[in-house]
């Protein structure tokens, strides 16, 4: 297997070649969104210098070579996750309108009021608000998974919940504890409860080789711009008959084979499902994420996250020691690379802000997940999150800086 | 720490290590007010206690007490904290004055549209504030003036002012 090469990978990403307030920067956001290496960048900017036209519509050459790389990209994504058809591959607007595209579509046509959905309790907004706005339209019922104090799901009630269960809704990577649950595990247990499975993505795909028939899910959603991809653009994988058996999205140019003043007809699969002129440029993008990625190797990534989790793991620990609360899973292999830590009794802001000052770039708030940190009991937290680009060096620079936090405020 | 003194001035930090006016009043007769900040989380829970009838000549209202409580950042907790010491024992009308000023160090210049968002003290204390409140003395609340220049921290800073804004909207209507 392929090693990945960090040094190599850095000089792939123009942006963390500059100095911030006078010291490298040290960017440790990616669960935020991550960087572009310059491959995408140029295939953009190729695409706008020279083919860019509107897709489906022209019978220029122009608009057909635009087309067939919008269309390009989505087989790209699709092979990346292991689809069986294109026709399974919706692009939208990011893992939000992915999952609300769900919500809508598949639920509002298949949920009745008094009907369960099974999300968990460590769910992104982007997985609790679309259901919750379901919730009070239709008056469903809501159950949770609930973290157990390993940092794992606790899946012991599984069945149970799962009884009279029409959906059930999981990432299968937490933003804020880096937590994988068990997706096929739940996913089977699911199926035989009779639901069907939306699984998050979003933090799963850009880290971890992905192949929706092993996840076992019915629906995959996740977002370009965090796999080194543009943003404005996100991918929805649903299985065929399912999508096929789903009233539309939204409304508009591309998704209709007919329209007349007293009615429309629905296009094929995948354009059904996308209402008007689509990021075409950001697809372009996409696809060429998609490229770099598997020029590295998804396995490769995903070693040297899990080493690098190690090495952060061991470094906080051996520096800051009880001053440094690391929420989430404790073996680097059984986790993602986000780290969400309390230290001392330093607000994340103050925290982030200090970090700031030395170049190094850590989310602090509720990362999205506010009855998730309700549940840890904090208000909010500290979250250094790691990708391809990023090495030891960049963990000493967050423990050397959080020592002058510490100093600051200690 | 290049830049960061500016924004963790000593008396700050001085302030988020020893809150001043930490804690609660029976309310009622004190107004509880909750502030929010979605962004990280900040909570600040304010006690006022306003003695309506005052013992100002004019029977002006007075900020009699107030408490402080919840969480959040250096510059949440110490804005709260100074906030409270400047405001005790003072009038509404002096509250308000603050309140406005201190705002505007923080760049922010409340207008109204016309006939809407009535919010803020140019809805009701217009008329004997100072028009300008850069000109009102800040007293140590100036240390603050250094989080303009961190515009995230703003809505930080600015929290419990916004708190106490609605503490005494509710505590003494139309004064
Ligand atoms: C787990 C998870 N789900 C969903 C999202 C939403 O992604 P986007 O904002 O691109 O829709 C995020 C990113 O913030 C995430 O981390």
């Amino acid at each position: 297997m392929a090693v990945l090469d960090v040094a190599v990978v850095k000089k792939d990403f123009p942006i963390l070649d500059q100095q911030v307030h006078g010291r490298r920067l040290v960017f440790l956001d990616s669960a935020a969104s991550a960087q572009k290496p310059q491959v995408v960048l140029d295939a953009m900017r190729h695409y706008y210098e020279t083919t860019h036209a509107n897709v489906h519509r022209g019978v220029y050459g122009l608009a057909e070579e635009a087309t067939a790389l919008y269309e390009g990209a989505r087989e790209k994504v699709g092979r990346f996750i292991g689809a069986r058809s294109s026709r399974e591959v919706l692009f939208s607007k990011n893992a939000t309108e992915s999952i609300n595209l769900v919500a809508h579509a598949w639920g509002r046509a298949n949920l009745r009021a008094g009907d369960a959905v099974l999300l968990s309790e460590i769910e992104h907004h982007a997985n609790l608000v679309p259901w919750l706005i379901l919730k009070d339209a239709l008056g469903l019922e809501l159950r949770y998974l609930p973290l157990g104090d390993d940092g794992q799901l606790d899946l012991t009630h599984l069945d149970e919940l799962l009884a009279g269960v029409k959906l059930v809704g999981v990432t299968a990577l937490s933003n804020v504890l880096g937590t994988i649950p068990p997706v096929r595990r739940i996913a089977d247990a699911a199926h035989a409860a009779g639901a069907v499975v939306v699984v998050d993505g979003s933090q799963y795909v850009p880290h971890v080789a992905t192949d929706v028939e092993a996840l076992g899910a019915d629906f995959l959603a996740f977002t370009g711009h965090k796999m080194v991809g543009p943003t404005g653009i996100g991918v929805l994988w649903g299985r065929e008959e399912l999508l096929d058996a789903m009233p539309p999205f939204l409304g508009g140019g591309d998704m209709i084979r007919d329209v007349r003043l007293d009615g429309f007809v629905v296009n094929d699969l995948p354009w059904k499902f996308e209402a008007g002129t689509p990021p075409i440029a950001e697809a372009v993008g996409l696809g060429a994420a998609v490229d770099y990625l598997e020029g590295l190797g998804l396995e490769a990534v995903r070693e040297h996250e899990i080493a690098l989790t190690g090495y952060a793991l061991r470094t906080l620990d051996a520096r800051l020691g009880d001053d440094i609360t690391i929420y989430g899973p404790s073996d680097p292999a059984s986790r993602g690379g986000v780290l969400s830590f309390s230290y001392k009794d330093i607000h994340p802001h103050d925290i982030s802000q200090v970090l700031d000052s030395q170049g190094v770039c850590v989310r602090a708030g509720h990362h999205c997940a506010k009855p998730l940190m309700r549940r840890l009991g904090v208000g909010a937290t500290a979250r250094a999150s790691f990708y391809l680009y990023n090495d030891e060096t960049d963990v000493d620079a967050l423990a050397d800086a959080l020592s002058a936090a510490s100093d600051l405020f200690g | 720490m290049p830049g960061l003194e500016d924004l963790y001035r000593e008396i700050i930090l001085d302030h988020y290590r020893s809150p001043r006016n930490r804690g609660e009043l029976p309310a009622p007769p004190a107004r509880r007010v909750e502030g929010y900040n979605p962004l990280c989380g900040d909570e600040i829970v304010l006690y006022v206690d306003v003695d309506v009838e005052g013992e100002g000549e004019a029977g002006e209202a007075r900020v009699a007490d107030i408490k402080i409580g919840g969480q959040g950042c250096s510059i949440s907790q110490s804005s709260a904290s100074m906030m409270s010491a400047a405001v005790k024992g003072k009038t509404v009308e002096e509250a308000r004055t603050l309140i406005r000023a201190f705002k505007a160090m923080m760049s922010i210049h409340e207008h109204r549209l016309d006939g809407e968002d009535g919010d803020g003290p140019d809805a009701d204390g217009g008329a004997t504030a100072p028009a300008n409140g850069a000109k009102v003395p800040l007293g140590d609340l100036e240390a603050l003036q250094g989080v303009v220049r961190f515009p995230v921290r703003i809505k930080c800073a600015t929290l419990s002012w916004n708190t106490l804004q609605q503490g005494l909207d509710e505590a003494a209507p139309g004064s």
